[in-house]
């Protein structure tokens, strides 16, 4: 008897389950949360969850929330591929967030795309993401957008010679790097010396002292932020002092600089897409409620996975269903307004606007806009 | 350009020698491949990150770290490896073992104190570098040199010239006839693992000192470099452990400075090969801790 009973109760469930109006639209994201570059995939969680709350707060499609699941990719393409499988295989995820690198994205791109699910970076800046297929997109400005910006700042210094310096093992430096350079000749600088290292060096005194004897006006560094707060902390050592401008790369755009370098990287300079003291109102309220949730700043990877949670959820409303092909064609008529700034994609479902770019100093540790 | 290079290649060989100093000590006498010891040189360097916040001063904080850091070490390795070595497990097992236990413990320290990189309090030493003749040297620079110079001979001290260090050559040589002997075998392996969790330490100490970066993963970056060193050096090789160190990074340094910079990193896995090939047995032909 008790086991007829437990029987209708669970056919009574499965019947009622689908027609449920709150069922969970399921959502995926591929960070990195542990590892090294753990730093980068954190913020970007803590941006997606902060999203999640305001998205959920009243649903997408009449009242539906969004399951966001986040996997860790531990920052390897295969800890990445495995964990969009995963998402994509178990949970059925209708779209998908990340994955954090260049890296990673060049690896689970073709896999996401075949799959048909569209798959938006938040923080992938390297060249060539969005040729990997239809479904991928990225709302992170690409550099190759920023970096001129950055330049033309230098340039107005008087900046004439430049050496530059990147990490050679990492997709997203290497990228930088060529953007760097090829910004540098189109801006009409004499390129002194180029260097390289391993994004996991400590030691960077060989590239330096070779680069000091060719007293370049400028140092360019495409690398993640460790590797940079490194180079400029021995750049200080072996002294390069204020008559040498540092430019940084994306990867210098995050508070952790000024924290791990000190004082060793004021005066660099680096072009951001976002910038937590910019003033727009859809930015205070963001970073007041980051402040709220979290007890500190978000950096520019918490705000553009902040913003592309909204996007997506934007979306998934105007393709009216939960279903990935709708959402992807209701994602190529984004036109939203967040702390990145108006949004809108190109047809390559890049981002189309450059309109916020903000050049940043860092003085005493922290950013301030460049005069 | 060339002698401050030379000079930047010695520096960051001292960091190597360093760094290898307790591992070969490690290898060489307990013949254990001991992944953890990068564990023990990134808890060296927290203990001083702790210590330091609280106001001590380095000369107080680097021995009281680099002691606290022997302890773990005598623990995890005691955990870890005295069955092993009761068993008469081979190296591969021990080197097995480590390595699940060594990313476990980064993994761990990841989640509990989180991936950032931290720094020690500004104004430790001098900020400021000496100008020497145009070369350039910092006083944390300075500190790894004569650290690196003053623990060969106190370890040299400890191995040749006490009655402990007696022991421990014993214990290199054959374990079972030691502890016939009456060498109580476990006890000096516990102060091996001590003496060698306090050198990595001291290491990780003075190594995030001068490259002002403390994360959980430091040790695991430094881990590679520390296996060319150990092994070109000659297993157990105390003197030529420093040799080799400080032959690694000149080597490294004049290839990114006169060569290019993307081969610094093959040339020492080159070397490494080369040695393997011509001198089985470490450059100076010399493999164990006996011999030292």
């Amino acid at each position: 008897m008790r086991r007829r009973i437990a029987l209708a109760a669970a056919l009574a469930l499965a019947v009622a389950w689908p027609a449920h109006a709150a069922e969970p639209v399921p959502v995926g994201a591929v960070e990195i949360l542990s590892g090294p570059n753990a730093a980068y995939g954190t913020a970007i969680k803590a941006g997606l969850d902060l999203a999640l709350a305001a998205v959920n707060a009243k649903g997408v499609l009449g009242g539906r929330p969004i399951a966001l699941t986040v996997e860790d990719s531990g920052g390897t393409k295969d800890g990445a591929i495995n964990a969009a499988r995963k998402l994509i295989g178990r949970d059925k995820v209708v779209a998908l967030i990340g994955p954090t690198l260049s890296n990673e994205m060049f690896a689970v791109g073709p896999v996401a795309n075949a799959r048909g699910v569209p798959t938006i970076g938040t923080s992938t800046t390297a060249k060539g993401i969005t040729d990997i297929g239809p479904f991928i997109f990225r709302t992170s400005l690409p550099e190759a957008d920023v970096v001129p910006v950055t330049l033309k700042k230098a340039i107005a210094r008087g900046v004439k010679t430049i050496a530059l310096l990147y990490a050679n093992d990492d997709a997203f430096s290497k990228s930088s790097f060529d953007t760097m350079q090829a910004a540098a000749a189109a801006a009409g600088l004499t390129i002194l010396d180029v260097e390289s290292f391993g994004s996991k060096d400590t030691d960077f005194s060989a590239q330096l002292t070779k680069i000091k004897s060719e007293k370049p006006d400028a140092v360019g560094i495409a690398a993640l932020v460790e590797p940079t707060s490194g180079v400029l902390l021995q750049a200080r050592q072996l002294g390069f002092g204020k008559e040498t401008l540092f430019i940084g790369g994306n990867g210098a755009n995050s508070p952790k600089l000024g924290q791990i370098a000190g004082a060793a990287a004021d005066g660099l300079i680096v072009g951001s897409p976002w910038f937590a003291a910019k003033p727009d109102p859809s930015n205070t309220a963001f970073v007041a409620a980051f402040r709220d949730k979290y007890g500190k700043d978000p950096d520019q990877f918490a705000a553009q996975a902040y913003d592309t949670l909204l996007i997506l959820a934007e979306a998934i409303d105007r393709a009216g269903a939960a279903e990935p092909t709708k959402i992807r064609d209701a994602l190529l008529a984004t036109d939203h307004t967040g702390p990145m700034g108006p949004f809108r994609f190109t047809d390559h479902r890049d981002p189309a606007s450059t309109e916020g770019v903000v050049v940043l100093e860092l003085e005493g540790g922290a950013f301030r806009i460049a005069e | 350009m060339l002698a401050q290079q030379l000079v930047n290649g010695i520096l960051l060989g001292a960091t190597y020698a360093l760094f290898a100093l307790g591992f070969t000590l490690m290898f060489g006498v307990l013949r254990v491949i001991n992944l953890v010891y990068g564990f023990y040189f990134t808890a060296g360097a927290f203990f001083a990150l702790w210590l330091t916040q609280d106001g001590w001063p380095l000369v107080a904080a680097l021995p009281v770290a680099a002691l606290a850091a022997g302890m773990v070490a005598v623990v995890i390795d005691s955990l870890l490896l005295t069955r092993l070595r009761r068993a008469h497990a081979d190296e591969l097992s021990s080197l097995m073992v480590t390595l699940g236990a060594v990313l476990a413990l980064y993994a761990g320290m990841t989640a509990w104190l989180g991936p950032d990189i931290r720094r020690l309090p500004a104004g430790l030493v001098g900020a400021g570098a000496l100008d020497l003749l145009g070369i350039r040297i910092t006083v944390a620079q300075l500190l790894i040199l004569a650290a690196a110079g003053v623990l060969v001979a106190l370890l040299l001290w400890l191995v040749r010239g006490t009655k402990i260090g007696l022991g421990i050559r014993a214990m290199a040589e054959n374990p079972d006839a030691a502890s016939l002997m009456g060498i109580d075998t476990a006890r000096l392996a516990a102060l091996v693992s001590f003496v060698s969790g306090a050198l990595a330490g001291a290491g990780g100490v003075l190594i995030g000192l001068n490259f002002n970066a403390i994360h959980p993963y430091m040790g695991e970056q430094m881990m590679l470099r520390g296996f060319v060193v150990v092994i070109a050096g000659g297993l157990g090789d105390i003197v030529g452990a420093l040799i080799a160190g400080l032959l690694l990074g000149v080597i490294e340094v004049l290839t990114a400075g006169y060569i290019a910079s993307s081969l610094k990193e093959a040339v020492g896995f080159l070397i490494l090969v080369a040695v393997l090939w011509t001198r089985p047995r470490g450059l100076f032909g010399r493999a164990e801790i006996w011999r030292a």
